[in-house]
């Protein structure tokens, strides 16, 4: 396991490099000159330059790529339009996206994996077929269209819950709960399809395993059997699934936090895009991507861990 | 045969039964709605339309009805020629970005595949790297910096989806290269180019149609979330994303305006994934559950 710990490590490191070059150069190499961008478009040429030399935009590229990652190694990203320290606000908006990301995962697995097991035991039964076609269905739904459909019923008609009405937790747990509810939903809507999907196909070949035949011929009872031993060996494929979830949600998180006006990063990037506000974007973009492969490097290590076979590379 | 050996006994009946009864009325009906939505794109400008462009706030919000048979939007304008102009962005660009990138990714795929290598590493690599950024994170930054236009939609949206078509082709080349017909073109002089032109790609064309057909309907969504969050198609120009994006300011008094661009737009996206993911399980028994 350490030795493992150790390469996937190795691996991690150029991956992370290779990002935040990737995003500095999205940032740098693009039409777009920053000085024009914070001045705006009637500043006079000695100011865009007195800024250049102030920003260092006056350097050769690699220069500049070197300053600007060693302030980012320090936890400096720069500050923003409006004087704002980028660090502090993604950091203060952070919290509200990993709220949503959470509602979402567990909202998707709590539909995801019932059905899944129920479309298992019979493949086949009308149940089945039509779980199994309302997922195929539900992938093709973007994320903004199921917002915008759950807002119109459970905001505009039934008058159920809130459609924008952000608050703090700490200030408000029952109205922040009651604010999240939907956006939530707009997202586990999306995440239950691939679940229940793979879950069931790969509980449909567990369930014709020996193992499985024996357990029944001891006389174990159906329930255990299905929540013990056929769902145990999918643990590994959910974990997987997460993992690999992560980057359509934060996707979709971009959109729903723009619909329901909650206060994410999400939202934080989609402002900066409209504001053009180069700094906060390249800092938000850098850290979403820096968290995704991380969360992937998270999910690649409990893989290993759940997995005896590879936690001793002999897969 | 020997895949369906591989299958359980709930897929192996399943596979056989989709082969006895054909492609089914659901496949059929996917075809016929993708021909007619491209054929009422492609005639467009031929059939007797209203302006999409054209406002008239006297008749604004209206439902359907025989003057205007979807009604209007929030601005009086035609829902119906808007819906058929927007599937013009929207198709352009769900067709334009995939081919893009099934041109470039598959390129790579077999040339990595096939010559293996550094060349090999540097591709994986190359895609690891692009697939480690959220996708939409990605496209939003680009289109930001690039600026707003169908040309650079198309460009980005394209170079998002190099990477996983990369990865396919690449894979679909390593299971060919080692089989007989290669070994013997080797054998009797065929050049590389030969043997990946004439050997190897007929042999991974299909997977490669499968996946184009079911990254039009995911390019679809795609640039219906950047024109719906205002950085796609540039207006007033219709896109269905930013139909249903100028919809939602009415969804109360007239939920009409969001919603039928929408059916649209969720029919032709599921019509692109039912085909792709019927053509996929014909040419992959294995994986058709």
């Amino acid at each position: 396991m350490p030795g493992l710990i150790g390469r996937r490590l190795l691996y991690l490191v150029p991956v992370i490099l290779a990002v935040t070059v990737l995003t500095f150069l999205i940032a740098n190499l693009l039409p777009g000159d920053l000085a024009i961008a914070i001045l705006g478009d009637q500043a006079t040429p000695e100011s865009v330059a007195a800024l250049h030399q102030k920003l260092g935009l006056d350097l050769p590229l690699w220069q500049q790529y070197l300053h600007w990652l060693g302030g980012v190694v320090t936890g400096d990203f720069g500050r923003s339009r409006n004087n704002e320290v980028v660090l502090h606000a993604i950091a203060s908006r952070l919290p509200v996206s990993l709220e949503l990301l959470v509602f979402a995962e567990v909202g998707g697995l709590l539909v995801g994996v019932p059905l899944a097991i129920l479309c298992a035991v019979r493949p086949g039964s009308l149940f089945d077929r039509t779980v199994s076609a309302v997922a195929f269905g539900s992938l093709s739904v973007p994320p903004f269209m199921l917002a915008i459909l759950l807002i119109f019923l459970f905001a505009l008609r039934l008058h159920l819950l809130p459609a924008t009405a952000y608050v703090p937790f700490a200030e408000d747990p029952v109205g922040n709960l009651r604010a999240m509810v939907l956006p939530g939903a707009t997202l586990a809507l999306l995440e239950w399809p691939t679940i229940m999907r793979v879950l069931r196909s790969d509980m449909i070949t567990t369930l014709q395993e020996d193992y499985i035949a024996m357990a029944r011929a001891k006389g174990l009872s159906s329930r255990r059997i299905l929540l013990v031993h056929a769902l145990k060996p999918s643990s590994l494929t959910l974990v997987t699934l997460i993992g690999l979830n992560v980057g359509r949600l934060i996707g979709g998180a971009v959109v729903t936090e723009s619909i329901f006006a909650l206060p994410g990063i999400g939202r934080l990037l989609v402002e900066s895009i409209y504001s053009r506000d180069l700094v906060v974007l390249e800092g938000g973009v850098l850290v979403v991507a820096v968290g995704y492969v991380l969360v992937n490097f998270v999910v690649d290590l409990l893989y290993a861990a759940l997995d005896p076979r590879i936690r001793h590379g002999r897969a | 045969m020997a895949a369906l050996d591989a299958l359980g006994p709930v897929e192996r009946e399943r596979v056989v039964r989709q082969r006895r009864r054909g492609l089914g009325v659901v496949f059929w009906a996917a075809i016929a709605w993708i021909a007619l939505i491209l054929a009422v794109a492609a005639f467009a400008n031929l059939l007797p339309l209203r302006d999409p462009d054209h406002t008239a706030l006297l008749a604004r919000r209206a439902l359907p009805s025989a003057a205007h048979l979807l009604g209007t939007d929030a601005l009086g304008r035609d829902i119906l020629a808007r819906a058929i102009f927007g599937a013009r962005a929207s198709l352009g660009i769900g067709l334009l970005a995939p081919l893009l990138a099934t041109l470039v990714g598959a390129s790579l795929g077999l040339v990595a595949g096939y010559l293996r290598g550094w060349i090999e590493t540097l591709l994986v690599g190359a895609t690891d790297v692009l697939l480690a950024f959220p996708p939409l994170v990605l496209a939003l930054a680009i289109v930001a910096y690039l600026g707003q236009s169908v040309v650079n939609v198309i460009i980005v949206l394209a170079i998002l989806t190099v990477p996983s078509v990369a990865r396919i082709a690449r894979a679909a080349t390593l299971a060919v290269r080692e089989r007989e017909f290669v070994t013997a073109a080797r054998a009797s002089g065929a050049s590389h180019a030969r043997i990946l032109l004439k050997e190897i790609l007929p042999n991974i064309l299909l997977p490669l149609g499968a996946f184009f057909l079911v990254l039009v309907a995911i390019t679809i969504v795609a640039e219906s979330i950047l024109s719906f969050l205002g950085l796609g198609v540039p207006p007033p120009a219709p896109s269905w994303g930013s139909m249903i994006a100028e919809g939602r300011d009415s969804l109360d008094e007239a939920p009409h305006i969001a919603f039928i661009p929408a059916g649209v737009m969720f029919l032709t996206v599921l019509a692109f994934n039912l085909v792709g993911d019927t053509l996929r399980a014909i040419t992959d028994p294995r994986r058709g559950t």
